[in-house]
């Protein structure tokens, strides 16, 4: 799925990233803890989060996800966007909650990263 | 052992300083992309050093981080002046927090940074003066043989 097609599906406002819009997004994960993200995250993951701050920003390089969708309407602050601009992280922002912002992606077959952990546990 | 092959940086944390917190890490993981280090030990070291900064960030007043790189081993020293840890076998159990209302709303403060920590890194020490402060070890081997 792309991640235009994820804009739409969302109805979500491209904060950063226009550019970037034809990437290709695999799978998802949705949390407001940072810790947890840190703990759960994979590379090439879709961050939804209600977390606006820099550290969502900061976590999302750190696990090296390829986009962010803020939800509930939210948007960050100015620095915020910088460091995503600087980090080339497109940032969306739907105003869907958290539970139907993942419920779309998941109906529309986008997994979460407990499918990944299974794959990669059979790879081993 | 020859340590001519070593290269050690030194950078500085300021407790409450939230708009930088994180940025020791971000630095620290582009200084290990640059030099090539295999992107699953970048993240692995980059997680680690987040949660300990992050920590530094909320709990204590000052902290120092040193990074050491060797062919073997990356090693990254945290040591923080600040309240230091009452319980460290309690503080390291997933869930359990002394976060205050503002670190959670930063994201932070859920009771999983030093369990995160000691997941992603192959060596975790952690030794704490309640009062004083805290000084953590984290060693990450870049030999397969040995690393997680």
């Amino acid at each position: 799925m792309t991640l235009h097609q994820i804009k739409e599906l969302l109805q979500a406002e491209v904060i950063y990233g226009n550019h970037c819009l034809d990437i290709e997004i695999t799978f998802a994960g949705g949390s407001d803890l940072m810790s947890d993200v840190l703990a759960f995250g994979k590379p090439g993951i879709l961050l939804l989060t209600g977390l606006t701050n820099l550290q969502s920003v900061r976590t999302a390089d750190i696990i090296e996800a390829k986009a962010i969708i803020y939800v509930r309407g939210k948007k960050p602050d100015a620095q915020t966007i910088k460091f995503a601009r600087e980090k080339n992280i497109p940032i969306l922002s739907t105003p869907l909650m958290m539970y139907e912002a993942c419920g779309l992606l998941y109906q529309a077959g986008l997994p979460g990263v407990g499918s990944l952990n299974q794959s990669t546990t059979s790879d081993e | 052992m020859n340590r001519q092959d070593e290269f050690i940086q030194t950078f500085t944390i300021w407790g409450r300083d939230f708009s930088r917190a994180g940025s020791v890490s971000t630095e620290i993981k582009e200084i290990l992309q640059e030099i090539g280090v295999p992107s699953s030990i970048v993240r692995r070291v980059a997680i680690a050093s987040y949660e300990a900064e992050m920590n530094v960030v909320m709990y204590a007043h000052k902290g120092e981080l040193i990074l050491t790189l060797n062919p073997e081993t990356i090693k990254i020293e945290v040591e923080d002046k600040g309240q230091g840890i009452e319980d460290i076998e309690l503080a390291m159990q997933e869930g359990y927090s002394t976060a205050t209302e503002e670190m959670r709303e930063m994201g932070f403060g859920a009771g999983m940074g030093l369990p995160n920590i000691k997941k992603n890194a192959d060596v975790f020490i952690i030794t704490s003066t309640p009062g004083v402060g805290t000084y953590l070890k984290m060693l990450f081997y870049l030999d397969n043989e040995k690393a997680k």
